[in-house]
């Protein structure tokens, strides 16, 4: 029988190591559970280390930050206090009478394989589980050529690949920024960033401003970079439509009002990349497999509710990251280490005074921060009005704007639920990662009212968190017979 | 040392460290698959093994993941010419029912 864990964290991004490091520093035994091959999560993705070059790290912030706690995860594995299990998703959690946690892994870039290998069991759970691009469907996204803004820095960052040669940046929010420069600096033709909302208005914002300082040195820095590549940064602009046969072959952009009704001259670009970003999506399948409570967060997206110590709403799960909301790698980190040192403190390890209390007070302050964020690059209300009967929703399923509208209209609809059992949106491979946020938004408008957390939780909620094959469903099944027959 | 794989039957390089999906877009190849309705095409999208666009069929294993799937060398890559969702009907089933794709999970 594998040992038990005091706690296993689950993502080794920003937020996640942070809490495998300091967990184990703080004497607890951990396990750290992550679907890549190496540390870093999506803010520090990079080359595979075995043929790292030094320019690896250009377009990286707070690199050392990282290679900090990746020097401090080496020295805690060799002091044999993680157990680091890399290339693996988990894919189902589970919890005993005795209280423990069993999560179930599965290969994420190998083989898919069944074994019990990757079986991972813990008192506790520190969830860090990070989040992707948030997407809005628009005509045309489904064309090859069309990529989410993180999938395009990913190929960059992680695979040192440029997507096109002439490339549009769309959405909205700061991420745009590194993505575009990071787009020209690799020498792509960058042709516009198509910023739905206003301004750079964070850097105006009292609250943002005040709230983490560093992060106007870090607007400026973008600013500079962008001027550099001359850039054309357009406000209040998103993409209507993208062009093409087989592949994308131009965009159609047009001004839009305060709430994204297209409303100024309409333009063509000549494109062979379109990168999309509205955002991030946490991803939150493991909380809710759990029963964790949630809220909808300032961004509208979905969210676990935590307390002050990173608590979740079910004992011994703590979250920490994206997943209690969207706030970037610096935030993530800090919670990381919170959730951790709460956790050690609650198991009886004696704490360091002052500690919790300070980061708690950075951990306010960045929140505020990110909420001051999140107001300034909202997901325009009126999104749906781009749509056209044929623009595809979910890309699994081929369901269709038309598709959601007859459901609703004909078959009575009325919440997504319905709406995913009648026309099935969110039901194919990805299991709606892609299309909830933008189902539920779109079945909110159709009712009119606004976008609920009961909207999006039937979206966010996945019966098992990765898709394995029946032989590893068919070896949980003799496992839980040997577990009766005892 | 670049690896060489095959995109059916074309020659594909990768460096050392990249994943299959990167290498072909490298090489100038965007889409590998089609769907299984409207026959569209697709390849990379979200490139981090969300949103499963990028199925591929590798050394005749279907719906790998290119974006995941590290290149190595003498790998075969889409070897079936038409969607394999749709020609290979066990892999797909054992995936879905896995899913709970079609049991309706939130009845």
């Amino acid at each position: 029988m594998a040992r038990t864990h005091d706690v296993a964290v689950v993502g080794a991004g920003p937020a996640g190591l942070a809490a495998a490091v300091e967990a184990a520093e703080a004497g607890l035994d951990v396990a750290l559970v992550d679907g890549a091959a190496q540390p870093g999560g999506q803010y520090w993705r990079h080359y595979d280390e075995r043929h790292a070059r030094p320019d690896d790290r250009d377009g990286h912030h707070g690199w050392p930050v990282f290679t900090g706690l990746r020097e401090r995860l080496r020295a805690e594995r060799s002091a044999g206090r993680v157990r680091y299990l890399p290339g693996r998703q988990v894919y189902l959690v589970t919890r005993d009478e005795a209280g423990a946690f069993t999560l179930r892994t599965t290969a994420s870039l190998g083989e898919p394989e069944a074994d019990a290998a990757g079986e991972v069991t813990a008192r506790t759970l520190i969830l860090c589980t990070g989040g992707y691009d948030r997407q809005l469907p628009v005509p045309g996204w489904d064309l090859p050529g069309v990529m989410t803004a993180g999938g395009v820095q990913a190929l960059l960052k992680g695979h040192r690949v440029l997507a096109g040669r002439r490339a549009v940046v769309a959405g909205t929010g700061p991420f745009l920024l590194p993505v575009a420069t990071g787009l020209a600096r690799a020498g792509a033709s960058v042709e516009a960033v198509a910023e739905a909302n206003g301004t750079l208005g964070w850097l105006r914002d009292p609250v943002g401003a005040a709230s983490v300082p560093g992060k106007a040195v870090e607007a400026a820095q973008y600013a500079a970079l962008m001027a550099r590549h001359r850039i054309p940064y357009r406000t209040r602009t998103v993409v209507t439509r993208i062009l093409g046969q087989d592949r994308v072959e131009a965009v159609r952009i047009s001004r839009v009002d305060r709430d994204g009704r297209p409303a100024g001259p309409v333009k063509e670009i000549a494109a062979d990349l379109v990168a999309l970003g509205w955002g991030f999506t946490p991803s939150l399948e493991l909380a809710l497999m759990l029963g964790a409570d949630t809220r909808k967060d300032v961004d509208g997206s979905l969210v676990v509710a935590v307390d002050g110590f990173q608590r979740s709403s079910v004992e011994g799960v703590y979250v920490a990251g994206e997943a209690t909301g969207v706030g970037g790698a610096v935030l993530a980190t800090q919670e990381g280490r919170l959730s951790a040192l709460a956790l050690a403190r609650s198991l009886g390890r004696p704490a360091v005074p002052g500690r919790m209390g300070r980061l708690r007070a950075a951990i306010g302050r960045g929140r505020r921060f990110a909420a001051a964020m999140h107001r300034t690059y909202a997901v325009p209300s009126a999104w749906t009005e781009w749509l056209e009967e044929r623009t595809l929703v979910c890309r699994c399923e081929e369901v269709s704007y038309g598709d959601l509208r007859r459901a609703h209209d004909d078959l009575g609809a009325h919440d997504p639920r319905t709406l995913k059992m009648l026309a099935r949106p969110g039901m194919g491979w990805c299991q709606g990662r892609v299309c909830g946020f933008a189902t539920a938004g779109i079945a909110a408008c159709l009712n009119r009212r606004e976008t609920t957390a009961e909207d999006l939780r039937p979206l966010s909620t996945r019966s098992l968190a990765a898709p394995v094959t029946l032989g590893e469903l068919a070896a949980l099944d003799r496992s839980r017979d040997a577990q009766d027959d005892q | 040392m670049t690896h060489r794989m095959t995109f059916r039957g074309a020659a594909v390089p990768a460096e050392p460290g990249q994943s299959v999906g990167a290498a072909l877009v490298a090489a100038g190849i965007l889409d590998w698959r089609t769907t299984r309705r409207a026959g569209r095409p697709r390849g990379l999208f979200c490139g981090i093994g969300v949103c499963f666009d990028c199925l591929i069929t590798i050394d005749g294993v279907p719906d790998r993941r290119a974006c995941l799937v590290p290149a190595a060398d003498g790998m075969r890559l889409g070897d079936s010419p038409q969607d394999h969702l749709a020609e290979d009907g066990s892999a797909r089933d054992s995936r879905d029912a896995s899913q709970g794709g079609g049991r309706g999970e939130d009845a």
